[in-house]
């Protein structure tokens, strides 16, 4: 199967730069991976993926459930180092450096690579601590007036300040779900992160959160490079640039979004988009 | 498609669908029952326990005093250094003066067995504090002894024939013209809180005791609590899954089952045999109660780390914090309720155990609450096992009362548990 799997991922992804040098488009890659395979215990999640992901531009994970695609975005920052039996193998390049290398500090891949996760999880503190606290690990503020700037910053670009700059001593778990979530990307970028990876950030949202949260994203595509991971072809057809499509953790496809959704290049990237299984 | 199944119409209103469903209501009623029974009968056994407790204690809370003039006069006592006074005859001086007509020497000393035998101390601190006193009379209420304090409580029957009981005739006389006198008077016991044990149950107080237990468990508490909690972050945080994980749990949850008194040989052999601690010492039995401590608060601590949702741990990890960060700024504030609430469980399992430190020594009988945790002490479980064992009449209702105030502290102390418990719940 590993091999069956090798050469069309590489198929994939050759057909995906054809395009995007159709499209005349320079490609800068931040993050460039090759032949990712990740295991859980006995068991593989991931059959060698190949993947250049471009910097300041949105990318969408499709597929359906149990595809890897969440697993592939979690070898992004290392959090599958955090589940006891996960294995991760292949190389993959954060500007030009393998962030599997020993000698990189995972702490400091983390502030680089940041998070936002599928459930809001704002930390149970103040709206202005849970932004705060990024910065003061890293040691990003030299002054209390120093990390108020991030902090209301942060706010700012998350779209989250004017709902809650009179409130920002009060509980963070106090705010809707959709400003939580919120919160949690004005967390993420107060770090200022290059990459910032997004599992299913709108699932445990209502439409007009998720509609908020989407417009967010594009706002933020023009200063970090985005991944999500979504359930929702209509939102990777909205807020993405590029998408790969998984299934059975094999990169099936990847290209321009607008490629993908029209012009599928593989059969089975056909029949999940026009919903004919997962 | 559809047509392939057919589908029979359901009936609900047959008499078998609501005998179906009586049946079911019934079988809810039962459950919440069988829960009712449960609780009728565990809330009567703590009742019984309670009522009798009470009925056999509640006389402890209140001794029985006599108010006498102490006669000081310079003959017995001088001003240059009253504490070396005659006070013996300072007593006698002043039964004498209620009874005139007490004259043989035998008589007289029944006479002063009325008062306890430690009035003479009594009376000398008094003078020792303030020795203006002397060449005057002092006034001052002292404890009755043992036998009167019964005889006042109706505990001994003044009708039953002379043999039978522990008072003579005449002893009963002396102390009925004293009541009628108004001599005689019933206050609140303090000295069963403040006064240290004594030989005499009129005098014998829990002080050594409760301070004793005290200095043990802080002793217990500070060994148990840091390490509890460091062991129980590491098994839970960094140590790898595996089979010498699995052993250590195994092993932390049978130490947690051990009986007691094998810690008590133990502290024994290890502790004082070995490294040559005092015997009877509070420090030493806080370090017995630590290991029997120590278990339960890594079990509960473990407990507590588990409940905080994964998601906070992926939040601080997420953002770049190291375990560490993720850990101390986090995941421990979480766990801080179940935690305090289980060691404070842990400490009122400890303050109640007596089978260690009676191995330790700490059944010793000490007449005064010890000054470190290296004098020799009793605790209160002690304290009481040891009164339980005198054959003094007062003791048993001293030992009754002694229980109450030991059920008294773990009321206490649970009541703490939930107010921490309350106060550091946070909800996400």
């Amino acid at each position: 199967m590993n091999e069956a799997a090798g050469p069309r991922g590489a198929e994939a992804l050759a057909d995906g730069r054809a395009h995007g040098e159709q499209a005349g488009a320079a490609r800068t890659a931040m993050i460039q991976v090759r032949d990712a395979c990740a295991y859980y215990g006995e068991k593989q999640a991931l059959f060698d993926v190949s993947i250049d992901i471009d910097a300041r531009s949105v990318t969408a994970f499709i597929g359906p459930s149990g595809c890897g695609k969440s697993t592939f975005l979690r070898c992004l920052n290392r959090m599958n180092d955090t589940i006891e039996g996960a294995r991760v193998t292949g190389s993959f390049l954060l500007a030009g450096r393998d962030i599997y290398e020993p000698s990189l500090d995972v702490v400091e891949l983390r502030a680089r690579v940041g998070m936002v996760f599928q459930k809001p999880n704002p930390f149970p503190k103040s709206i202005f601590e849970n932004v705060a606290y990024g910065p003061r690990i890293h040691g990003l503020a030299h002054s209390k007036a120093d990390l108020e700037k991030i902090v209301i910053g942060s706010l700012t670009k998350a779209g989250l300040l004017k709902e809650v700059q009179d409130r920002l001593g009060e509980p963070g778990t106090g705010l809707s779900g959709g400003q939580q979530q919120r919160l949690c990307i004005a967390r993420a970028i107060a770090v200022s992160p290059e990459v910032i990876l997004m599992d299913e950030p709108c699932s445990a949202l209502d439409p007009i959160a998720t509609a908020r949260i989407e417009e967010l994203i594009d706002e933020l595509r023009e200063n970090y490079t985005i991944v999500i991971v979504t359930h929702s072809m209509q939102q990777a057809a909205r807020v993405s640039q590029r998408t790969a499509f998984f299934h059975l953790g094999i990169l099936v496809e990847e290209g321009e979004t607008a490629q993908i959704f029209t012009n599928p290049g593989d059969e089975r990237t056909q029949d999940y988009i026009t919903g004919r299984f997962g | 498609m559809a047509g392939t199944v057919a589908t029979t119409p359901i009936h609900w209103s047959t008499a078998a669908a609501e005998a179906r469903r009586r049946r079911r209501h019934a079988a809810d009623r039962r459950l919440q029952l069988y829960g009712l029974t449960a609780i009728s009968i565990a809330i009567g056994l703590l009742a019984i326990l309670v009522t009798s407790l009470v009925m056999t204690g509640h006389s402890a809370f209140i001794q029985t005093m006599v108010t006498l003039d102490f006669p000081v006069s310079t003959e017995h006592v001088s001003a240059d250094d009253p504490a070396e006074g005659n006070y013996r005859a300072v007593i006698a001086d002043a039964l004498r003066a209620q009874f005139p007509d007490v004259e043989s020497p035998r008589e007289a000393r029944q006479l002063s067995k009325i008062i306890t035998n430690n009035a003479q101390f009594m009376v000398r601190d008094v003078v020792v504090a303030d020795p203006e006193t002397i060449g005057g009379t002092l006034t001052l209420s002292v404890p009755v002894s043992d036998p009167f304090d019964q005889l006042n409580k109706g505990y001994i029957d003044p009708d039953l024939p002379e043999e039978q009981r522990r008072v003579s005739d005449q002893e009963v006389g002396w102390f009925n013209t004293l009541d009628r006198r108004g001599l005689i008077s019933a206050p609140l016991n303090w000295g069963l809180l403040f006064n240290a044990d004594s030989r005499f149950p009129e005098l014998a107080g829990l002080s050594g005791a409760i301070v004793g237990s005290f200095y043990s468990l802080l002793v217990c508490f500070l060994i148990s609590f840091p390490a509890g909690v460091a062991a129980a972050v590491y098994l839970e945080e960094f140590a790898p899954r595996g089979r010498a994980s699995d052993i250590l749990e195994v092993n932390i949850n049978n130490l947690a089952a051990v009986p007691s008194i094998v810690f008590g040989l133990l502290g024994l052999a290890v502790f004082l045999n070995f490294f040559g601690l005092p015997r009877s010492a509070p420090l030493v039995g806080g370090m017995v109660l630590s290991l029997m401590t120590l278990p339960t608060i890594i079990i509960v601590t473990r407990a507590a780390l588990k409940a905080v949702p994964p998601s906070i741990r992926e939040a601080a990890l997420g953002i770049g914090a190291s375990r560490q960060q993720m850990i101390v700024h986090h995941v421990l504030p979480l766990a801080v309720p179940g935690i305090l609430t289980g060691t404070i469980i842990g400490l009122a399992q400890a303050l109640g155990e007596t089978a260690p430190l009676l191995l330790i020594g700490m059944n010793a009988f000490v007449t005064s609450p010890p000054g470190g945790l290296l004098d020799a002490s009793t605790a209160l479980p002690t304290q009481i096992f040891m009164w339980a064992d005198s054959p003094e009449r007062g003791f048993v209702s001293r030992t009754s009362a002694g229980i109450l105030v030991l059920l008294a502290f773990l009321i206490l102390m649970n009541l703490v548990a939930i107010v921490l418990r309350r106060r550091f719940e946070r909800t996400w």
